[in-house]
């Protein structure tokens, strides 16, 4: 391709704080409208706002998270305009001096790790919502939800260091699970706890100069965001092959439609006419309650992983799924500290645990499974006791049931056999029921072992040892 | 006896402590004296004579119930208080037609205290609309005169309260001093205002006009009264993030102290050609006295005097411009009717705000705009550093900065409304302290031939109220312009 993109995103977490940024309400979605609000965050004269310190704790948690720079003075800072939705008629939002700077956070991009600046973190208010509704009368009607004004939003720029849609969702799938592992953010981008916008523009490849960049907003999936930069990339190669010329402009994802459209142009930005909010005190951050923060953190996915690698053996890959998310990580973790095999348990985990969590929509926070469980039923694959295919069902039956491996297969009669001699008498049993394809597979059809196994398994009801039916066929076979 | 409403608080502490007098007969004096001289002053929006009663009873039996030498602080003071300080449930209009129905469901944190300390809110006062203003012409209701002429204004924004005060209408009120709000009123009216060090007393629940500036202090009929209210009304406040975290001492014991030794800092910038001649004379004497008691003037400078000015009218109107845009008719207030959103907002606000707000707001609005930020609102925070700096290197070298609190004795009604810029002139001597965030008090030292007050200045340290006001007392102690009352 002879152009590339240049992408930038703005990412949008609401923080998960009990009490909204700047009053005591609380920031719990789906009250009755209006219901979670106060005085100070419907904007009445006359009252102040005051910083609520967790989420100060929460931004500084997530700057250090991404390697950014910890302002050691920070202020708020007004954004001025007009909407219904904002009571004050600003956003108390952070401009100059924002609370972290000069960041990053890596991605693998085709195999490579490949880092991606993070510009700047600030923490702001959110605004209500408007609700449009027509009467019944005909007239229409809108109406102003204040539950969401003021609920503590963290703003993480990049850089505009990525190049490709899937470096995007890249970047927006770690992003997400250090805020999930931070516990600062849901990271529910459907219901909107996490938005993205993003500023692209392209280039000619090799190209020093920046081109004109779009901003879309309303991204709200993680498919979305690629499908948004993928048309928006090809509308603008479009334009430029078609001798035009990109506009600086905002546009809309529609994700009906599949295309973004825009929204305004240059010339019908807002001034904010952003000025230092005077009724805060700048915000200075003492070493030792940093420190104390730096502490608190926890072990952050690249270091679990790479760790993950390291002690347990596992594969690159195994390791990037089971970070994904802390929870997943912590219970892959403590099926090894019960006894597991690391690398049995992995495949366990990704196979048939996250399979059946799918398939019933379920979390790894739900899962009726303990670790120590999957644990112990490996150790009854492992000392010959059940065989790795009677697992499948032991596996399900744990599932259901909540009853231990041991239990399972005493109950059910599932214990492997072991005895040469009955593995024997059914071995001879198939080999003479099939004459015809021991002849052919002593003339060189080795692919016949398949399908005596599989007679033998059917015979033993699958409890045959399965290497001891191996040996056992090729001596009575060759 | 004179009548009670023309008591002082310390007075009414005492005659009610001993049980001489009562509170209803304090509060219906001053009843009756807002009956027969309100009509002519005009100083209250709201008089808030029904649930007055109630309180005043309540305040009767606790003072009933203890003894003769307690502490009576504030039970059954009736106070009026400027409508721009939020009262739960009582009317609040900041002088605003678009405020012209709002009952605030909230209390704010100055009269809180003062609730607590069981004062009567005899009414909410008259105000420079948003208190933007130096006259009270700028209410969106009425024009408050001022008692010693009622051709004049009170001066403002605090007109309203420092009017009442001058009529015996209360016994004593709070204002706001945003760029001289408190002191030029008191000074117009001949009574005592103070302006606390910014971060003193906290903002809760004061309407916002410029809210670096903006400090509540008090209004009252001598020195003593001013030290008692701003003993209760200071402090931190958990709901104002700029209120100081600081110790507050009880600011009437440093009263008595002497003032020998005592360094005053002249500052040759506040005495030039063209200020009031008579004012100028009454300074002088004032100093002369001062010396007198022991005092020492000391000639100083504050050089970026001539900045404050325009800088105050660069950052006040910046602030003031978002702090007044939560009125969109939206959530309170006055709502007009329009085709849209746009509309409905412009009919609101074109409706609701008068002629100086709106000029304010849009002084403000380009000051901060995309590429006048770093000409106006930057180069004037960078000067208003300078103007502290000025107070500062100062006060290296005296004690206490004296001025006029005005250059001009109180002006005819009128006189000035045509031209803004002669109004905002009136604010030279007290814009400055409200850019440095220092204290200052201005209390009566003469009158003119007119027989109109004149006021004088002190200006003092960040939190150190405490010599302010001790050489304000040691000053009225040895003078008697604080006793004369108005004939109305």
């Amino acid at each position: 391709m002879k152009y590339e993109a240049v992408i930038g995103l703005e990412v949008h977490a609401q923080m998960l704080t009990d009490t909204k940024i700047f009053c005591g309400c609380s920031t719990k979605f789906g009250a009755e409208p209006n219901s979670q609000t106060c005085p100070v965050c419907i904007g009445m004269p006359g009252v102040l706002p005051v910083l609520n310190k967790k989420a100060l704790e929460f931004a500084v948690k997530t700057g250090l998270a991404t390697n950014c720079q910890i302002s050691k003075l920070s202020r708020f800072a007004r954004k001025n305009y007009f909407y219904p939705d904002l009571p004050k008629g600003y956003q108390i939002s952070q401009y100059e001096l924002p609370i972290c700077e000069h960041g990053y956070i890596e991605i693998v991009s085709d195999g490579n790790t490949k880092k991606i600046g993070i510009t700047r973190i600030h923490m702001e208010e959110d605004a209500g919502k408007n609700i449009h509704e027509s009467s019944s009368g005909g007239g229409s009607f809108s109406f102003v939800d204040l539950n969401r004004a003021g609920v503590p939003l963290m703003e993480i720029v990049s850089e505009p260091d990525i190049s490709t849609p899937s470096e995007a969702v890249e970047y927006m799938k770690k992003l997400r699970a250090i805020l999930r592992y931070l516990n600062v953010c849901d990271g529910n981008m459907e219901q909107g706890s996490l938005r993205c916008d993003a500023n692209v523009s392209i280039r000619l490849k090799g190209e020093k100069e920046l081109g004109t960049k779009v901003e879309i907003k309303n991204i709200n999936s993680f498919k979305f965001v690629e499908k948004a930069l993928e048309y928006e990339i090809k509308r603008q190669i479009k334009v430029i092959e078609d001798g035009g010329r990109i506009i600086q402009e905002t546009r809309l994802w529609d994700s009906n439609k599949g295309i973004t459209e825009s929204m305004r142009g240059k010339e019908e930005a807002h001034d904010y006419r952003y000025f230092p909010e005077p009724d805060l005190v700048p915000i200075t951050i003492n070493e030792e309650w940093l420190n104390k923060i730096k502490q608190s953190l926890p072990e952050l996915p690249d270091t679990k992983r790479e760790r993950f690698i390291k002690e347990h053996g596992i594969s690159d890959t195994d390791a990037e799924l089971l970070t994904s998310e802390m929870s997943l990580a912590d219970w892959f973790e403590d099926a090894i500290t019960s006894g597991g095999n690391p690398k049995l348990v992995a495949n366990w985990v990704k196979g048939d645990l996250l399979r059946i969590l799918n398939e019933e929509n379920k979390t790894i926070e739900q899962c009726p499974v303990k670790p120590s469980q999957l644990a112990d039923m490996l150790k009854l694959i492992e000392n010959g006791t059940i065989s790795g295919k009677i697992a499948k069902t032991v596996f399900e039956e744990i599932y259901k049931t909540g009853k231990n491996a041991d239990v399972i297969v005493k109950e059910k009669g599932l214990v492997q056999i072991t005895s040469t001699d009955e593995i024997e008498k059914a071995v001879d049993e198939v080999l003479l029921k099939n004459p015809g394809e021991v002849e052919r597979y002593r003339s060189g059809d080795k692919k016949l072992l398949g399908f005596f196994v599989g007679q033998i398994m059917k015979i033993t009801k699958g409890k045959a040892n399965p290497q001891l039916v191996n040996e056992i066929l090729n001596k009575k076979l060759s | 006896m004179s009548s009670l409403n023309m008591l002082t608080i310390s007075e009414a502490q005492n005659l009610l402590r001993k049980k001489e007098i009562s509170v209803i007969d304090i509060l219906e004096a001053v009843f009756w004296r807002i009956d027969s001289v309100e009509e002519k002053v005009k100083a209250f929006i709201t008089i808030n004579k029904e649930n007055s009663l109630t309180v005043a009873k309540d305040a009767q039996k606790k003072i009933d119930s203890i003894g003769s030498n307690d502490n009576i602080s504030l039970l059954g003071i009736p106070i009026a208080v400027k409508d721009n300080i939020c009262t739960k449930g009582i009317l609040t209009t900041c002088a605003s037609k678009i405020l012209y129905n709002f009952i605030p469901p909230y209390e704010s944190t100055v009269t809180m205290r003062l609730k607590n300390k069981g004062y009567i809110l005899v009414g909410k006062t008259n105000l420079d609309e948003f208190a933007m203003g130096s006259s009270t012409e700028n209410s969106g209701f009425q024009t408050t005169l001022n008692p010693w002429d009622l051709e004049r204004v009170p001066g403002g924004s605090s007109g309203g309260s420092a009017a009442a005060v001058a009529a015996d209408e209360c016994i004593a009120a709070l204002g706001s001093d945003t760029g001289g709000s408190i002191r030029q009123p008191a000074s117009f009216c001949g009574v005592v205002g103070l302006k606390p060090t910014y971060g003193r007393v906290s903002r809760f629940g004061l309407v916002a006009y410029a809210s670096s500036l903006d400090q509540i202090g008090p209004i009252t009929k001598n020195v003593r009264d001013s030290a008692i209210l701003l003993k209760i009304i200071s402090g931190h406040d958990p709901y104002d993030s700029t209120s100081a975290p600081i110790n507050v001492p009880d600011f009437t014991e440093c009263l008595e102290k002497d003032i020998k030794g005592l360094k005053i800092g002249i500052p040759k910038e506040y005495f030039i050609e063209g200020m009031d001649k008579e004012i100028e004379n009454t300074i002088f004497q004032a100093i002369k006295l001062l010396e007198s008691l022991g005092a020492i003037p000391v000639e100083i400078s504050l050089p970026h005097t001539e900045y404050a000015v325009a800088t105050y009218y660069i950052l006040a109107t910046s602030e003031a411009s978002s702090n007044l845009a939560r009125y969109d008719g939206v959530k309170y207030g006055l709502r007009a009717v329009g085709k849209d959103l746009m509309d409905m907002y412009l009919t609101t606000r074109a409706q609701g705000f008068g002629a100086e707000v709106k000029r304010r707001i849009m002084l403000g609005t380009y000051a901060l705009s995309s590429g006048y930020y770093e000409a106006y609102y930057r180069k004037a925070q960078q000067v208003r550093t300078l103007i502290k700096k000025d107070f500062e290197d100062a006060f290296n070298k005296v004690d206490i900065i004296v001025t006029p609190t005005s250059p001009t004795p109180p002006f005819k009604a009128g006189e000035k409304t045509q031209d803004p810029l002669q109004m905002y002139l009136t604010d030279i001597y007290t814009i400055s302290m409200n850019l440095a965030g220092v204290p200052a008090i201005s209390i009566p030292c003469g009158f003119t031939s007119n027989n109109l007050p004149v006021g004088i200045q002190f200006i003092g340290k960040h939190f150190d109220e405490e010599s302010i006001l001790k050489i304000a007392y040691a000053y009225e102690q040895s003078t008697d312009w604080h006793r004369r009352k108005p004939a109305l």
